[in-house]
């Protein structure tokens, strides 16, 4: 069974280009084009030169000591925070805006939901010289202020949405809506394995680097290539499909994926699509969403901006359908004290939406001679006033 | 073939007026009101939009709009409800008009059956692609005798017209500019152009304009290049406020025909 996507665009029954006829051209001129050009000799050299030299990476693949002691298993880190601009978010910007500057476009659109992707494609507009405009959700623009600003100090435009809950689903609603008005000089820079095909696909690859580094780094700390699981928290699934890309067709490891419980996968305040939703058609793919009987999309919640998404990437739908990958949640509660507890064992500060993937920690049953594989997707600067507020500093 | 959209285009070959509005705005139980004022004053078609949560397709006052019906109760199921009795008083054609979502949700099968019940002529999705359309539906459409009415827009290639074309039995839906519902429009140079060009392909389908017609002057404008146009928008904006419903349907139409 082939875990990655076909040539009509879907992985298993999920995924596809559901579009209106309005982004027809622009789809099809990616979907022609994606592969040829990453393929290309000219952009495997700008891609690798730019994630080195300008990235920082390889990312640092850390043995958590007191983390491993803690659990009584080995812990790795992936450190997706030590990246330039503080998450995973840009390798997947470098690669897209390569790619639009191959297509001939001048300027650049994005969705942001923790502000992370839009300050990932703020930086690279920068360094490109491209015109960069980032919809945001009102509501975000309010709890990610330190990123809007950032992006701001870029020179990106951050136009708020005001449109639904004000947050991710309605920033990526304005984007489409930007890119339909817009149809010639744009990309659309999607942050996420979410969308019409070929985005999942090509964001995939993208973020593919983390695994590929995962795999010779292990080997070179430890003589093993592969751990027994890799894991990752999940929204859209960008940081989980770059984790466990590589691994994909190696059954024997492990893959997880860690949703946002909000609240509690029995109250209406959760985003936990795998847990709670069912299939249907979200921003021109085929998924599995959080909806209601009449296939309204319901609102997401979650203390972390970049996990309150209603649907997720087509490639982890798959993957749960199949039973390849394992999903499982953490609440709010439970996330905040896998912060302090990274905090005080590592002296690391992660993302909220990286301590998801710790509090999943807490419920795999790890065996001593376990070796677990956990991505920090990001760092935890732009979520110190929500860390100030609960734990009172 | 008796789909009143083939009559349609038949008996009437220019300045076909086709009004579209959100079922459930803006109160739930506006729609039977709404169709009948509208079949009253003289309009040839009707689009009733479903409402759907994320309308990216739609401008500022389709969002809003489809917000308000949404937060009213509105839903398929109540809009079938709704429409039970429709066809005892209007013979006009009857388009429904949505995304994706809410139709698979209720079941693409149970969904065109109900439409045929009804006597639903037709259906315009806009995140219904033409391939998946004929791969997944095309046979579930003609069964129940609807048509799949297509957009195209100025960057469509004319290979991909013609596919459409051929692909399509109704009308095509020549979406003015590059633009989500609702955008200002006069008839630009480029426009102009675009419908020309439509127009010289000789395409065995009827086509109207939609998209950014609001008033007599850009109706007159788009009747010139196609079979007639679409007014969705502007319609809707004037749904607003406290006038009685009938009267400020019958004020709009008239300043938009003022041409017999």
């Amino acid at each position: 069974m082939s875990y990655h996507v076909n040539d009509k665009g879907f992985y298993g029954e999920f995924g596809g280009a559901y579009i209106p006829e309005m982004m027809h051209p622009n789809i099809e001129e990616l979907k022609n084009n994606y592969l040829r050009i990453i393929n290309s000799y000219n952009f495997r050299q700008d891609f690798i030169g730019l994630l080195k030299n300008y990235v920082g990476r390889p990312s640092p693949l850390y043995y958590a000591k007191r983390m491993s002691e803690h659990y009584q298993s080995h812990i790795y880190l992936k450190r997706e925070d030590c990246n330039h601009t503080g998450s995973h978010k840009i390798n997947n910007t470098i690669g897209q805006i390569l790619l639009a500057r191959e297509l001939g476009k001048t300027r650049i659109i994005a969705e942001t939901g923790a502000g992370q992707h839009g300050l990932a494609t703020a930086t690279v507009c920068a360094l490109m010289g491209m015109s960069c405009i980032v919809y945001m959700g009102a509501l975000d623009v309010e709890r990610q202020a330190p990123n809007v600003k950032k992006m701001r100090m870029l020179g990106a435009e951050v136009i708020p949405v005001y449109s639904g809950n004000k947050t991710l689903k309605d920033a990526t609603n304005e984007a489409m809506r930007d890119w339909i008005n817009n149809p010639v000089d744009t990309h659309y820079i999607i942050g996420s394995v979410v969308g019409p095909h070929p985005y999942p696909d090509m964001v995939a690859r993208f973020q593919s680097v983390i695994s590929e580094e995962i795999k010779w780094q292990l080997d070179e700390q430890t003589g093993r290539e592969k751990p027994t699981r890799v894991m990752a928290c999940v929204g859209g699934g960008s940081n989980a499909a770059g984790t466990f890309y590589h691994f994909l067709d190696d059954e024997d490891v492990e893959l997880v994926g860690v949703e946002a419980a909000g609240k509690g996968i029995d109250t209406s305040e959760t985003a936990a699509t795998l847990a709670l939703g069912t299939p249907g058609v979200l921003h021109s793919s085929r998924s599995y969403l959080m909806q209601n009987e009449d296939g309204q999309i319901t609102e997401p919640y979650s203390i972390s901006a970049g996990l309150d998404y209603p649907g997720i990437g087509p490639m982890h739908a798959n993957l749960f359908k199949t039973g390849r990958a394992k999903y499982i949640w953490a609440t709010d509660e439970e996330v905040l004290k896998a912060v302090l507890l990274l905090t005080r064992k590592e002296g690391i500060i992660p993302a909220l939406e990286s301590a998801h993937a710790l509090a999943g920690l807490e419920k795999i049953a790890l065996k001593p001679e376990d070796v677990t594989v956990v991505t920090v997707s990001g760092r935890g600067d732009k979520d110190m006033e929500t860390y100030l507020n609960h734990f009172g500093y | 073939m008796n789909n009143r959209i083939n009559k349609l285009f038949q008996e009437k070959k220019e300045r076909i007026l086709s009004v579209y509005f959100t079922a459930g705005y803006p109160h739930l139980n506006d729609t039977r009101t709404i169709i009948q004022e509208l079949v009253k004053n003289g309009v040839d078609l009707i689009e009733i939009g479903m409402p759907f949560s994320d309308p990216v397709a739609d401008g500022p006052v389709i969002q809003h709009s489809s917000l308000i019906a949404l937060r009213n109760g509105m839903s398929i199921r109540n809009l079938f409800e709704q429409l039970q009795d429709i066809r005892q008083s209007v013979d006009i054609p009857l388009i429904l008009m949505g995304y994706l979502n809410p139709v698979l949700q209720y079941g693409m099968d149970a969904f065109a059956a109900k439409c045929k019940e009804i006597g639903i002529d037709g259906l315009i999705l806009p995140d219904l692609p033409l391939d998946v359309y004929i791969d997944d539906y095309k046979s579930i459409f003609e069964a129940n005798d609807l048509h799949y009415v297509p957009l195209i827009t100025p960057q469509t290639s004319e290979e991909r017209i013609r596919m459409i074309d051929s692909a399509s039995s109704g009308f095509i839906y020549m979406v003015s500019s590059n633009a989500t519902t609702g955008a200002k429009a006069s008839v630009s140079e480029f426009q102009k152009a675009y419908f020309e060009r439509v127009n010289s392909y000789c395409l065995k389908n009827p086509r109207l304009i939609g998209f950014g017609i609001s008033n007599a002057e850009t109706f007159d404008n788009a009747c010139q290049y196609a079979n007639g146009a679409i007014i969705g928008s502007a319609f809707v904006k004037a749904l607003e406020g406290d006038l009685p419903i009938d009267q400020k349907i019958s004020t709009f139409i008239k300043q938009i025909v003022t041409k017999a």
